[in-house]
């Protein structure tokens, strides 16, 4: 990591970064930029693309597809089991640039693929990278890899121009706050809660610490995610960070509501967006 | 001894050009005589890391500065010596197994006898170390993952012992089939939490226990049971189990006056394994043997052989070999030893398969339970499954090194250590089973057909 170019990291301008540039947009626009998670074949592919499309409809600024995966360590019941059932209904990996390409060439959305790592390194890191700009990604959201281990990535998404959003939490230490700002572009995701993915009725005080000393290591875009299910806590959150994560809502509004769930779930998270109402 | 792994035309031990990582090291090693012992971490060649959720990156390094703290405190040190000594039952006895021998070509055989140890085998010396350490960062609370439920068991025993509270995460099929091992956990004062998530097997209940760890890092420790895992669990899960190898490396030398010519012990994370290689891992005439679980035959892709099978990946925070399909997708593994049942391997072994310093083959259920049967009947010990493997591997290695002597060699002046690692008690509803030995009607086939192991 020492010996990486220094990049403009989540500290620069948003030249190039899709990821950057749509929270920017919001930035310009007054209000936070709402993000949506959805994972990659649940039901299936087509709806995905369907799903995705209808939560950049309705007012997301930035869409995350995950790949499902068989270890999903991060990941609490209401994604494991949507990422199960995927799987058992036979998606593959390279159905995530089907889903990118789906929604890209249809939104002006930037989509991130938040994974797992083994699946990217299985393919090959570069390859990977090399497709995911083929088929219109803005770049990846990494759960489990820290940007110590990250050095091929690093180099991959200099060469593709793909935006590498790292982790922080709670439990970061100063120096490792620092780096990590340092080694993401696009933006930071600030884990609001020690934990894993799931709706919860409040992410805590934790949260903002976290965004304060994202911001203050110099990264112009902080995002929080885990545990946001309402435009209430989109609201409180929007407040002091650059944008707002909602993933396991959404996946619980797709299957008991179909598309049609999502974009009525999508409609009312964005209402919580607005600073001036924060 | 490397003719010998050649002989076998084995594809599994050795670098294969296609994955190899680090071809280089190879030669280094070879050439040179760097010492390969208290390899401190994170890296082992390509291997190893930390493929980690930031969240826990905190936490692995508290445990890493309490740990070498820990090491260079002879107060630690003096701690882990009395329990290994007055509480584990330390150090462990060196046994000739004459009779066995027989079934080895004649070389002479010696067990490490890590079964007589309390809890029945080496799982002890780690988790005993371990609920040190977590005492000493002020956790309150122990978690842990089991397949069979030995980790789990030893984990509560330590815990017991040391006043820590313990969670133990095991899937919930095994929980059906090992319902005595977690009424024992029960009984020792632990709590036992089903995992129906994924596959309902060991890896997930590791990944439940990991999302624990995560929520409740203030007050927990994560026990893990291997010598896997996210930098510094495979060094220092090692470190406590290096008294293995350190003890049998002096006990034969002191019982024939040379070191062997071959070590023995099965592979499934590979802490058994790593903990005797590393005693001899700087004596280069001695060959060291991983033996993995290759089920049904490795040709059915119903098997555990992660290093003879597998390709570099990461898994459950180390790089390593690893269980998975084209997509990286961890696959199920198979083994009739629960123990040996998991599609990962502890870093350091990956390392030693790579550069040539150990060579690592599977053995099927069938090779497992008729080196089970023997030993039993030749030497008055009943071995765990997880065991076995090791002792039909040392069958084999026997046999190839009396096929090979050199001119005026006889087959007695050659020594096979091997890893003792468990003790049977555990398995013998399964045995039982397995060779046919209960009555239709027993309550106890009722349970062995269930898989039970007692």
């Amino acid at each position: 990591m020492t010996t990486h170019p220094a990049t403009t990291a989540s500290t620069g301008p948003a030249t190039g970064s899709k990821a950057a540039a749509a929270i920017e947009k919001a930035r310009s626009e007054g209000r936070a930029a709402l993000i949506g998670y959805l994972p990659a074949g649940f039901p299936d592919v087509q709806t995905t693309i369907d799903a995705g499309i209808a939560m950049a409809e309705n007012g997301v600024d930035l869409i995350e597809i995950g790949i499902p995966y068989s270890d999903p360590v991060m990941d609490g019941h209401v994604i494991q089991e949507a990422t199960v059932e995927a799987l058992d209904k036979g998606f593959t990996v390279p159905r995530i640039f089907d889903v990118v390409e789906g929604i890209t060439s249809a939104t002006n959305a930037a989509v991130l693929v938040m994974t797992y790592w083994n699946p990217v390194m299985r393919m090959g890191v570069r390859a990977f990278a090399e497709r995911l700009a083929a088929a219109g990604g803005a770049g990846l959201i990494t759960p489990d890899l820290v940007p110590d281990e990250a050095s091929e990535w690093l180099a991959a998404s200099d060469e593709f121009g793909l935006d590498r959003v790292f982790l922080v939490a709670p439990s970061t230490s100063p120096q490792r706050m620092q780096a990590t700002v340092d080694a993401s572009r696009g933006f930071v995701y600030a884990v609001s809660v020690m934990g894993v993915t799931g709706a919860r009725t409040s992410v805590g005080a934790a949260a903002r610490a976290v965004v304060d000393a994202a911001h203050a290591a110099g990264a112009e875009r902080v995002c929080v995610g885990l545990g946001v299910s309402s435009s209430a806590q989109v609201r409180e959150i929007g407040a002091y960070s650059d944008g707002v994560i909602v993933g396991t809502a959404l996946v619980a509004a797709l299957r008991d509501g179909g598309v049609d769930g999502v974009a009525e779930l999508t409609r009312e998270l964005s209402t919580g967006t607005g600073k001036a109402t924060a | 001894m490397t003719d010998t792994q050649q002989d076998t035309g084995h594809e599994g031990t050795g670098v294969r050009a296609e994955d190899a990582i680090d071809a280089g090291t190879a030669e280094a090693f070879l050439s040179h005589d760097e010492s390969l012992r208290h390899a401190p971490g994170p890296y082992f060649g390509a291997y190893g890391g930390r493929w980690m959720p930031e969240s826990l990156i905190a936490a692995l390094d508290e445990l890493q500065d309490t740990f070498d703290t820990a090491k260079a405190d002879p107060g630690f040190t003096a701690q882990v010596a009395e329990l290994n000594r007055n509480y584990a039952g330390r150090p462990s006895l060196l046994t000739e197994a004459q009779r066995f021998a027989e079934h080895c070509g004649g070389v002479r055989v010696f067990l490490k006898r890590e079964d007589l140890n309390h809890t029945g085998s080496h799982k002890i010396n780690n988790v005993l170390g371990q609920a040190l350490l977590a005492k000493r960062m002020g956790k309150t609370r122990v978690i842990a993952e089991t397949g069979a439920g030995q980790h789990g068991v030893a984990s509560a025993t330590a815990a017991a012992l040391l006043g820590l509270e313990c969670v133990v995460y095991m899937g919930a099929e095994d929980t059906r089939r090992q319902a005595l091992n977690v009424a024992r956990m029960q009984l020792l004062g632990a709590t036992v939490i089903p995992v129906t998530n994924g596959s309902q097997t060991l890896k997930d209940a590791i990944n439940e226990a990991l999302r624990d760890w995560v929520a409740n890092v203030e007050t927990t420790h994560y026990l893990l049971g291997t010598a896997a895992g996210a930098h510094p669990f495979p060094s220092m899960v090692r470190y406590f189990h290096e008294v293995i190898g350190d003890e049998a490396r002096e006990q034969i030398l002191e019982q024939t006056g040379k070191l062997p010519d071959a070590v023995c012990a099965c592979v499934g994370g590979g802490s058994n394994a790593i903990g005797m290689f590393h005693g001899f891992l700087d004596d280069r005439d001695v060959a060291l043997y991983g033996f993995e679980a290759g089920g049904d035959g490795v040709e059915t892709g119903r098997h555990a052989a992660t290093i003879t099978l597998g390709r570099p990946g990461v898994l459950h925070g180390a790089r390593s070999y690893l269980m998975q399909d084209d997509d990286g997708q961890t696959m199920e593994s198979h083994s009739i030893s629960a123990g040996l049942d998991y599609p990962g391997v502890g870093p350091e072994h990956a390392y030693l398969a790579d550069i040539g310093r150990a060579h690592y083959e599977p053995i099927t259920d069938a090779e497992a339970m008729d080196a089970f049967k023997i030993l039993s009947q030749t030497e008055g010990i009943i071995p765990a499954i997880e065991t076995a493997h090791a002792l039909a591997g040392a069958i084999k290695v026997g046999q190839r090194l009396a096929a090979d002597l050199g001119p005026g060699e006889k087959a007695s002046d050659k020594i096979v250590v091997i890893n003792l690692s468990g003790r049977g008690d555990k398995d013998v509803a399964t045995a039982a089973e397995y060779f046919d030995l209960l009555p239709d009607d027993s309550a106890e086939q009722e349970i062995a057909q269930e898989g039970e192991q007692l």
